[in-house]
């Protein structure tokens, strides 16, 4: 082994021990008794120490030295840990960084040897030493610990390692490896009664890992990418091949290709946990800054993802943390004052799901707050007063992922500079992530992250459409409809002009893949054909995405689309099929947006699509949100609404004292709810604001309900309050937590015409459907 | 200057073009491709090149030169670029050849600016010109082409 090798080895593991003293010593600080934890800083202190004397890092060696002698004492229970000294102590451990740093590109520890540090360092050592001198009278020192630090810098790792395991890795620096496994049956004489039993483990469990280059990895990744690849065109070949023989070793091939799939992805795989390791040391130098008070809880350090990923995140994630301790949790004065603990509480969460990581990242802080975001959104030029004011929190939300878009309302040196979340935003999505925010107002905001396991292979639903092939990744799949061509005119409905499908009494909004890739389309065709609805899930809402054919699954090498292709936001990437062609890959996400922006529907449309969220109970009833007269929030339920329109005020016109709209060449009869609830309070728009009509069903006749706004379309269980007290109200209820009043319609209508139902009978409302 | 350089040479609707020869991975007859809906026309597709999935940029739409006939297949130049190898569709290919600097003229001053940006220059030959094409260029392909439809 060169000399250079035996830096290099130097400065990995030392990078290793640097993350881990970050971690102990916050840990430390909150629980200063913990002389496990101090042993274990003062061994890793000492280990860089012992070996930057052997390789001749003086200055590294000097400025480990003070950190050491802090730590000795501490350990001798001479001093007690003050957030002071866990700073110092934090300061050496940034010290060592950076001469670790200067070491690896020039060599040599760099010029300074850091005389402040150390000289803050020995001041602390004077001071404190009479508050903790009886304890030294009730815990003696540890046998093993004043021989360790008495010992000279060279003589490297003796505190660290139980001797017994450590002899072959200390005599490997010095004298190369031809030392047999069998050296490690020797006592390094240094080590006497040093050896404790709880230190034994680590190398142990180091003896049966070994480290292998990155580069490594990424080759093997590559060529099972290959592998894989070639495997999926053998089956195809064998599959139209009559040869016993030949099958039998494809199959057998296709069993090898898989597992050795999966064992090369699982030498990929790193816990989460290396990444979140450095989050309580960033968020107590955050919290520092901003004089605040902040605990981290992680669950789920152990989930695994792919190591490209892990570094891809890492950033993103980092930026997260620092926004939730900045922007998130308040000031202990101010959290007193809501009646919250006077530190905040952050906690990291990872799980799997559905062959996605979730990483959730939760404060219980202020919360985003809707009406400054708004108010943002409109000052920047991102969306009109008119829009903001028909926006609810779900769609204000996530506009702070948009560029240049801060709600700080002061600029700190940790956010607030209108950078960071659509940097976050775009590099989760780089890897095919999506993030989402939720958030209560004074209760705290979540962000989750979703991302995949790993980049390179992923399962996929291959479909046909005019002529080509796309694969969509399993992921986004649902589940599969078939529609037979005799059913199809029933089934497949219209929401003013948006086709849609009840899928288990719930309208899914319906994407017709060759209108979104505008690929040639013989309308008259599609419509007498089956239809293949592949339902996706996109962010938190569900579509239909109307195919020519379902093909097959099939296990997928995703290669990145090239420049000239980046422009489309419709595909994730391509990919090579078992027959040798190429495919592009769907991105679900990408089109479902795309789907949006070229729907002719505009709000009401939009809305419509909230009511297929997934994952409910029974129980539960989706209502349409509406507000009628100041200020009001009704429901209705959707089931009985059977289009959202929207009519311009000039097209109202009379029968009678009915106000009354052609519509589709009938008569609708136009009730305005708020008249009728609030005692005929003339609320009338000024005439360019178009009239926002429900359309009502019930028993084959229907009437137009005018509101002021469509709020929302939400699936909630409530419970019915304060049942008939007033008229036109059937009672009210907590909807999103807000007290909302369930509308009568047939009440309202009756109440304005009470003849009205008996007066048109022939009204039939499946003409509707075109 | 420098001295001769070497280019690959092709032909489009009877023009003769050619890119430095060193910028040239391989010349490929013509492969099945994989259409991309939503993006410029002058993009034919995907190929499959030996596991490399290469787009192919119909040189004869990003010239603005007239469509070739449905039954002459083009060939394919594969051209090395920062982003991996792209494609250029061509009618035929020529042979390598040898310019000296001497016989080289920029663009005329009355060439409209979207094709002039698109030739480095032309090399006078015995009979006939020889246009450089400006692979970088050719390759930046913006998001206002005209769509596939």
């Amino acid at each position: 082994m060169s000399d250079n090798d035996i830096v290099q080895e130097f400065l990995v593991e030392s990078d290793e021990n640097l993350d881990r003293l970050d971690r102990d010593l916050i840990g430390l600080e909150k629980n200063p008794q913990d002389q496990e934890a101090l042993a274990g800083v003062f061994r890793t202190i000492h280990t860089i120490k012992g070996t930057c004397g052997f390789l001749g890092f003086n200055k590294l060696e000097k400025v480990a030295h003070v950190g050491e002698s802090l730590l000795t004492r501490l350990r001798e229970g001479q001093l007690t840990l003050t957030p002071q000294i866990t700073t110092a102590l934090l300061g050496v451990v940034d010290a060592v960084r950076q001469m670790l740093h200067e070491i690896r590109s020039t060599g040599h520890d760099g010029e300074s040897d850091y005389p402040e540090l150390r000289e803050t360092l020995s001041h602390l050592l004077q001071v404190q030493p009479a508050a903790a001198a009886p304890k030294t009278g009730d815990r003696p020192p540890e046998p093993g610990a004043s021989p360790a630090q008495g010992s000279s810098p060279g003589g490297t790792n003796c505190a660290e390692p139980p001797p017994a395991e450590a002899a072959p890795s200390a005599l490997e620096l010095g004298t190369a490896s031809q030392l047999p496994p069998s050296a490690s049956e020797r006592v390094d004489p240094r080590s006497g009664a040093a050896l404790q039993a709880a230190e034994i483990k680590p190398r142990e469990v180091s003896a049966e890992t070994i480290r292998v280059g990155i580069q490594v990895l990424d080759k093997m990744m590559t060529l099972v990418g290959e592998l894989v690849l070639a495997r999926n065109q053998l089956l195809q070949i064998s599959n139209g091949v009559e040869d016993a023989g030949l099958q039998a070793v494809s199959q057998r091939m296709n069993l090898i290709a898989t597992e050795l799939q999966e064992g090369v992805m699982k030498t990929r795989m790193q816990p989460i946990g290396n990444i979140w390791n450095q989050f309580p040391r960033t968020v107590r130098d955050v919290a520092h800054a901003c004089g605040k008070e902040v605990q981290v809880a992680m669950e789920g350090k152990e989930t695994e993802l792919d190591k490209t990923i892990i570094e891809a995140i890492k950033d993103p994630l980092t930026h997260l943390v620092r926004n939730s301790v900045d922007h998130g949790i308040e000031l202990p004065e101010d959290r007193l004052k809501a009646g919250k603990e006077r530190s905040g509480r952050l906690i990291l969460r990872a799980y799997h799901e559905g062959g996605q990581v979730n990483i959730e990242i939760t404060d219980d802080g202020a919360g985003l707050k809707a009406d400054r975001i708004r108010q943002k959104a409109i000052d920047r030029n991102l969306i009109t007063a008119a829009q903001a004011s028909h926006m609810t929190e779900r769609d204000l939300f996530p506009m702070i992922f948009l560029p240049g878009f801060s709600t700080a309302e002061k600029i700190t040196n940790v956010s607030g500079r209108g950078v960071g979340m659509d940097v976050v935003k775009t590099n989760v999505e780089k890897i095919g992530g999506t993030v989402d925010i939720q958030s209560t107002a004074g209760r705290g905001t979540t962000v989750r992250v979703k991302i995949p396991l790993t980049l390179a292979i992923v399962p996929a639903l291959v479909v046909t459409c005019g002529g080509e092939r796309y694969a969509i990744p399993q992921v986004s799949l649902l589940e599969l409809v078939r529609i037979v061509p005799d059913d199809v005119a029933q089934s497949v409905e219209q929401v003013h002009g948006t086709p849609v499908y009840r899928l288990r009494g719930r309208l899914l909004p319906l994407v017709y893949l060759r209108d979104e890739l505008k690929l040639a389309v013989d309308a008259s065709a599609a419509r007498r054909e089956a239809v293949n609805i592949v339902v996706l899930q996109a962010d938190d809402r569900q579509f239909g995405l109307v195919v020519d054919e379902i093909n097959d699954t099939e296990e997928i090498v995703v290669k990145p689309l090239r420049q000239q292709l980046k422009m489309v936001k419709t595909f994730a990437g391509s990919s090579i099929m078992g027959d040798g062609r190429v495919a592009l890959i769907l991105d679900v996400l990408g089109l479902a947006q795309r789907a949006n922006v070229v729907s002719q529907v505009r709000e009401a449309g939009t809305k419509v699509e909230d009511a297929s969220s997934p994952k409910s109970g029974s129980a539960r009833q989706t209502l349409l949100l509406l507000q009628a007269g100041a200020a009001r929030r009704m429901a209705i339920p959707l089931s009985s609404v059977a289009r959202l329109e929207e009519f311009p005020a000039g097209a109202i016109e009379r029968s009678g004292k009915q106000e009354v709209v052609q519509y589709r060449g009938r008569i609708l009869p136009l009730v305005r709810v708020a008249e009728v609830i609030e005692g005929g309070a003339e609320i009338r728009s000024d005439g360019t604001v178009p009239l926002q009509v429900v359309v009502y069903t019930e028993q084959e006749r229907s009437v137009g309900l005018v509101v002021e706004k469509i709020l929302d379309i939400v699936e909630e269980e409530f419970v019915v309050e304060h049942r008939g007290k007033r008229s036109g109200i059937l009672g009210s209820a907590l909807i999103q937590k807000r007290v909302t009043d369930l509308l009568d319609v047939e009440g309202v209508v009756r109440s304005v015409e009470p003849g009205f139902f008996e007066l048109e009978p022939q009204r039939q409302t499946a003409e509707w459907s075109e | 200057m420098e001295s001769s350089r070497q280019f690959c040479t092709f032909f489009l609707a009877g023009q003769f073009f050619g890119v430095p020869v060193e910028q040239v991975q391989e010349v490929i007859r013509y492969q099945n491709m994989t259409r991309v809906p939503l993006v410029p026309d002058v993009i034919r597709g995907l190929i499959n090149l030996r596991g490399q999935i290469v787009t192919a940029i119909d040189l004869r739409r990003r010239l603005s030169l007239p469509e070739r006939s449905s039954d002459q297949l083009p060939i394919n130049i594969v051209v090395r670029t920062d982003d991996g190898p792209v494609s250029l569709l061509v009618d035929d290919i020529g042979d390598v050849i040898a310019v000296s600097p001497d016989s080289f003229e920029s663009t005329p001053q009355n060439m409209p600016a979207e094709r002039k940006e698109l030739v480095t220059g032309v090399y006078k030959l015995e009979g006939r010109l020889f246009l450089v094409l400006n692979t970088e260029r050719v390759l930046q392909i913006g998001p206002d082409e005209p769509r596939n439809v």
